[in-house]
């Protein structure tokens, strides 16, 4: 029509095509908007029949610059804001995020806040975990009974994060050498009730599923990912151990107080979905194990570092980086301070963008449907990944 | 793990033409840091990865930093003679801060799980000298993470299979992580070549009118 006016056709810039096959290999552009892609996420795949040839994940839609803004506001005021990054574990960014702080600025941490600290974030890896494998499974066309399973429960650790920090998502809990404010009453025996019931539901899904044919036929053997491949592209957290990488800075760094408890790090053997799949189930047994041990060892005592100045806080010039066990991987804060109110420097070390790394890798001779679930296993929440 | 200056030693007797300069961290984190230069920045990382003793074989995090040009104030104490008296008085010292761009490296050991090993490349200036090695052929973690950085920072990474923006669009003009970066007015504007169209139509409708 345009040319119709006599008018120039507009100079669109033509997207390089992928390869030189042309007619061969189909591209198709999985996502923005598809709920397999747990957010707005884009992969952009060449096709040659069903098989992929090609993938490319494309970021960027949620982008808001959170280090920009971060860098110009208060150490204080980007706890709320940590919360949005994974917005499913919000205690463990705040978590993260107060441990850069404290290392920055030396601050020490009382006893009774360092338990609420590993209670917390013991309990989002409860409830990450058992969404992952509700979603895993939603994705692969298990429709609705296992996530639901898994959201009954979430309800229950949710209800628990409400009772204590007012908020069920967006936590803003934690504070730099300490915790905003103390247990209620009544909190740790609802926890422990709801620790007590946490092995009843996993042996309910892994009876549901553990041995499903379907499931098995879907996830083992596909999107396998050796141990030599996974430490050099940093991939960290329960995908790292589904290839047999025993490293868990619960046990590396033994940061807070995780070297008083028992617990052990499950590893895998092959690498692939289920194993990804199957290490997380065990996690949440440990997870069970160290809730058990805190929440009956837990002491009285003061919660926030005297020493502590949350408002007109400025820590001496600087740099530390600070990184915790987060569900999903190693979340660091890495902080530069100029001797200012704010940083001179925050970057965010988030896990879930950098174990998308090797996502062409993991699904190069695959299908489509496989693509689907190895998303779901490596477990990425885009509010991380965009940052 | 050996101590940052013995690891300095090591490096500049295993590595000709390295030079390396230990950064001091005055915060109570401790975390010295190991400034290389970039002509053998990458036969250094090779060497902290593949040494039997070091085995750095998880480069956990890089983190651009923008550094533009600036005054820096260090008050020192000086010991002066003052009516006839030597008396401690405090000075302020006056040093400029040439401009650059800087790559911060945290590398660990899975292995033998220890770190971290931190190590800078600083770029000549902020302006056409910004390029400097990539790691990506050392450790496939930096792939996206330099991405980024050129994406938010423009340093370029020689050697860098895949240098794209990462997460801006592909048409954007600037680097949003500078610290000299000015925001638009208006975020949501984005020129498309409907636009052009449009304005073009609108022109040609002008001049019908008028003839």
């Amino acid at each position: 029509m345009i040319a119709a006016m006599g008018l120039p056709t507009p100079q669109m810039e033509l997207r390089p095509k992928a390869d030189d096959r042309e007619g061969r290999w189909l591209e198709v552009a999985m996502g923005p908007h598809h709920p397999s892609t747990h957010g707005v996420f884009r992969m952009d795949v060449a096709l040659d029949g069903e098989r992929i040839v090609k993938l490319k994940p494309v970021f960027g839609y949620l982008h808001r610059n959170h280090e920009k803004l971060a860098e110009g506001m208060s150490y204080l005021a980007s706890i709320p804001y940590t919360d949005r990054l994974d917005y499913f574990c919000s205690l463990t960014n705040n978590w993260a995020y107060a441990l850069s702080v404290e290392k920055l600025a030396g601050l020490r941490v009382p006893e009774r806040a360092e338990y609420i600290r590993v209670i917390t974030a013991e309990l989002t890896r409860l409830q990450n975990h058992a969404c992952l494998a509700g979603f895993l499974l939603q994705d692969m066309g298990a429709s609705g009974t296992p996530l639901m399973y898994a959201f009954r429960e979430r309800e229950k650790i949710l209800d628990l994060f409400e009772a204590l920090t007012g908020a069920r998502m967006m936590c803003n809990y934690m504070r730099f050498g300490g915790c905003r404010c103390d247990l209620p009453e009544g909190w740790l025996a609802q926890a422990k009730q709801v620790v007590t019931e946490m092995p009843r539901f996993i042996d309910e899904f892994e009876n549901l599923l553990a041995t499903n044919e379907i499931l098995l036929a879907r996830t083992q053997g596909i999107g396998a990912v050796t141990a030599e491949l996974a430490v050099n592209a940093g991939i960290t957290g329960p995908m790292l151990r589904a290839a047999g990488v025993n490293y868990d800075l619960r046990k590396v760094d033994r940061y807070g107080i995780y070297d008083r408890f028992q617990f052990k790090i499950p590893l895998g053997a092959h690498g692939d979905t289920y194993d990804r799949y199957f290490v997380r189930m065990l996690e949440m047994r440990e997870s069970v194990k160290i809730l058990e041990q805190a929440l009956a060892t837990i002491p009285d005592g003061p919660i926030m570092d005297p020493k502590s100045k949350l408002r007109g806080f400025r820590p001496k010039p600087g740099e530390a980086y600070g990184r915790i066990e987060a569900p999903k991987g190693e979340l660091g804060f890495y902080l530069i301070s100029d001797g200012g109110p704010n940083p001179c420097r925050y970057r965010i070390r988030p896990p879930s963008f950098i174990n998308l790394t090797v996502l062409e890798d993991l699904c190069l001779g695959h299908t489509v449907a496989d693509t689907v679930a190895i998303l779901g296993s490596v477990d990425i929440v885009l509010g991380e990944v965009d940052r | 793990m050996v101590t940052l200056e013995q690891l300095k030693a090591r490096l500049e007797a295993a590595v000709p033409g390295a030079t390396l300069e230990i950064i001091t961290n005055d915060s109570p984190s401790t975390q010295c840091s190991l400034l290389v230069n970039r002509e053998r920045a990458l036969t250094v990382a090779r060497f902290l990865r593949d040494d039997a003793e070091l085995k750095l074989d998880y480069c956990s995090n890089v983190t651009g930093v923008d550094w533009p040009a600036a005054e820096l104030a260090e008050k020192i104490k000086v010991k002066k003679l003052v009516d006839g008296v030597e008396r401690e008085v405090e000075e302020v010292k006056k040093t400029q801060r040439p401009a650059y761009l800087e790559v911060v490296y945290h590398l660990y050991s899975m292995e033998k799980k220890h770190g971290p090993v931190i190590l800078r490349l600083r770029t000549e200036d902020r302006g056409e000298k910004n390029h400097l090695p990539s790691f990506t052929p050392v450790w496939r973690s930096c792939e996206f993470q330099e991405r980024e950085i050129f994406d938010l920072f423009g340093i370029v990474f020689d050697g860098h299979p895949d240098l794209r923006r990462i997460l801006m669009w592909d048409g954007f003009k600037d680097f949003p992580m500078r610290k000299d970066y000015v925001e638009p007015d208006d975020y949501e504007y984005e020129p498309t070549p409907h636009d052009e169209v449009l304005a073009k139509a609108q022109k040609h409708q002008l001049s019908e009118a008028h003839t």
